[in-house]
């Protein structure tokens, strides 16, 4: 059973082959037999996971269900979920009961979908190795000692485990795309604004975005028909029509131009995953589409422009966080400055106020132009390369990772080491273009990710296109050795 | 541009965060070599190039002066560090 794709789920609900009560309570009692290998989930909640499946059971056998009607799935705990603790991966947040829902939790609230729980983080999704959670790192599957990718490493190590057939994570630089092609799983980064921000605890406001991460394109496409859509209570929320994201899935690739930008098959590139990318291109080539190479000049320059703009608005996005109004407050604070001081340095991991720190200097007075103007204009030429790239070609395509996935403790040391993870994949959130990556084989034995890139509210194309590919492959039916 | 230990401490003072004496160093080695990062940016020439704040140049969106949300004072304060009387509590400001 839990090899089974949410799709498979859907369908033996609806046929009556099991209930929600039934696989909900094997998913629970899987996660309490192995999690403690992989520590993928921060809070579980049996009880409510029951209570939600329960009344999903009722509402199937009234015969309204939805598609995602009783799908047992796992929350990033960055999703603020009304009674349940939400940590943000901090321990600013340990005590934080959120007293009110993200706007995707109400959503998948209103289809009856169940929660299992919540999944380990990177400190306020920060982090490309899940080793910056204050609930210890996210072990992957894949291989032991080896990370899951970052910052939803507690999302992907869950569906790669088999502790939930789908997640929802969130994508700030990386962080839904990175940890999916490093456990063997799909994950989409939706057109920034696609999926309401509302309840999902802020790290850089003009970047995050919420997807999901599962183990089909067909999945991916299920979740996302749920989470997608306006919502006024976010106010950088798309008010553009939302596709059903399944009706196409199965649409023909004949004649699909695929743009290869030359600066993602660099040096820097591990020679076995370009190799695998190329394999997957000729897969393309075979359903009917054609390559053609084209240039995103400016993608070196994604890494400085995001490493000023991400902290920016996170130094000012976490000024939230000064033990007045909720979460931690440091003991017997002497003044004000002091409570505001020792809270934030006693609350904040390294890696968290490291970022504040930059973003604080980079917005101080006799600085802004140099930094943060600078980097917002760097931001735009970015855009347009992608932008005039997109004229010529439907799909851009590339590796999702330079390499696969690393030891824990491998790139601890130097934060800049860690930062060039995110080389394919921090230009996208700059753009704001949606984004996957699918399972496209294996290096030494661990998985590797191909980056599909598409334009603004393109989802349902990129879900098409990765969907055809796994019906051409088998690459994503693959699972971790042991499972 | 070269930073000493005394720009970390002003930093962190601009920033309201508590950073311990024997951290500030390692504070300064990687701000300094992310900082280093940055020099790369300004070789390009960005004159006449406007600055990206939203992917969609979205400006923002306005909605009737109505009063939409109910009085939560009691659930929003219940997650609250120190309360008293409906307000928040924090060390004496003024004597």
């Amino acid at each position: 059973m839990f090899s089974k794709t949410i799709a498979q789920l859907s369908q033996g609900l609806k046929t009556g082959e099991f209930s929600s009560s039934e696989i909900t309570r094997s998913y629970l009692d899987q996660i309490a037999a192995q999690d403690s290998k992989y520590n993928s989930f921060i809070t579980v909640t049996p009880e409510l996971a029951m209570a939600q499946a329960k009344a999903a059971d009722e509402t199937i056998g009234a015969g309204n269900a939805h598609a995602m009607t009783g799908i047992p799935i796992a929350h990033k705990d960055i999703f603020c979920t009304k009674g349940v603790r939400t940590s943000a991966g901090s321990k600013m947040l340990d005590n934080f009961i959120a007293p009110y829902n993200a706007t995707i939790i109400e959503k998948f609230n209103a289809v009856q979908s169940v929660s299992l729980g919540k999944t380990n983080m990177d400190e306020f999704a920060m982090g490309s190795s899940n080793e910056n959670s204050y609930y210890g790192a996210v072990t992957n599957p894949w291989g032991d000692n080896r990370v899951p990718g970052g910052s939803s490493g507690g999302s992907a190590a869950a569906v790669a485990a088999q502790l939930a057939p789908g997640s929802t994570g969130t994508d700030t630089g990386g962080s839904i795309r990175q940890p999916a092609a490093l456990t063997n799983l799909t994950g989409i980064k939706p057109t920034y604004g696609r999926v309401s921000r509302f309840g999902m605890i802020a790290f850089a406001s003009s970047l995050d975005q919420a997807g999901p991460i599962t183990k089909t394109a067909e999945d991916a496409a299920m979740m996302l028909n749920v989470m997608a859509g306006f919502d006024a209570k976010d106010s950088t929320s798309a008010q553009t029509a939302v596709d059903d994201y399944t009706a196409t899935l199965n649409q023909p690739l004949k004649g699909l131009k695929i743009g290869l930008p030359k600066e993602f098959f660099s040096a820097d590139l591990n020679p076995q995953i370009a190799e695998r990318v190329q394999s997957a291109l000729k897969e393309y080539q075979a359903l009917g589409a054609e390559l053609k190479e084209i240039s995103l000049p400016n993608t070196a320059l994604s890494i400085p422009a995001y490493y000023i703009i991400a902290p920016a608005e996170a130094s000012s996005n976490l000024s939230r966080f000064d033990g007045v109004k909720f979460g931690y407050r440091c003991e017997n604070p002497v003044d004000l400055e002091d409570m505001y001081k020792r809270t934030r340095g006693e609350g904040f991991g390294t890696e968290v106020k490291r970022r504040i720190l930059v973003g604080t200097y980079a917005l101080s007075e006799g600085f802004y132009d140099a930094y943060y103007k600078k980097a917002q204009q760097i931001r735009r030429l970015i855009q347009q390369d992608f932008v005039n790239a997109l004229k010529e070609v439907d799909v851009i395509m590339g590796p999702t990772t330079p390499q696969p996935a690393f030891k824990i403790g491998e790139k601890t040391a130097d934060p800049i080491d860690m930062y060039m993870e995110d080389i394919y994949t921090l230009s996208l959130n700059l753009a704001g273009l949606p984004g996957m990556s699918v399972p496209c084989g294996q290096v030494d034995d661990l998985p590797v990710g191909l980056q599909i890139i598409g334009n603004y509210f393109a989802e349902q194309r990129l879900l098409n296109v990765a969907h055809m590919f796994q019906q051409a492959t088998d690459w994503h039916t693959q699972t971790a050795p042991g499972l | 541009m070269a930073l000493d230990k005394s720009d970390v401490d002003k930093i962190a003072h601009l920033a309201r965060i508590n950073i311990e004496e024997q951290d500030t160093q390692a504070y300064l080695q990687n701000i300094t070599s992310i900082l280093g990062l940055f020099d790369q940016m300004q070789e390009v020439d960005t004159t006449d190039v406007e600055p990206l704040a939203h992917p969609m140049d979205a400006i923002q969106r306005l909605r009737a002066d109505d009063i939409t949300e109910k009085n939560q004072r009691e659930l929003l304060q219940s997650v609250a560090p120190a309360i008293e009387d409906g307000l928040f509590l924090v060390p004496k400001v003024i004597d």
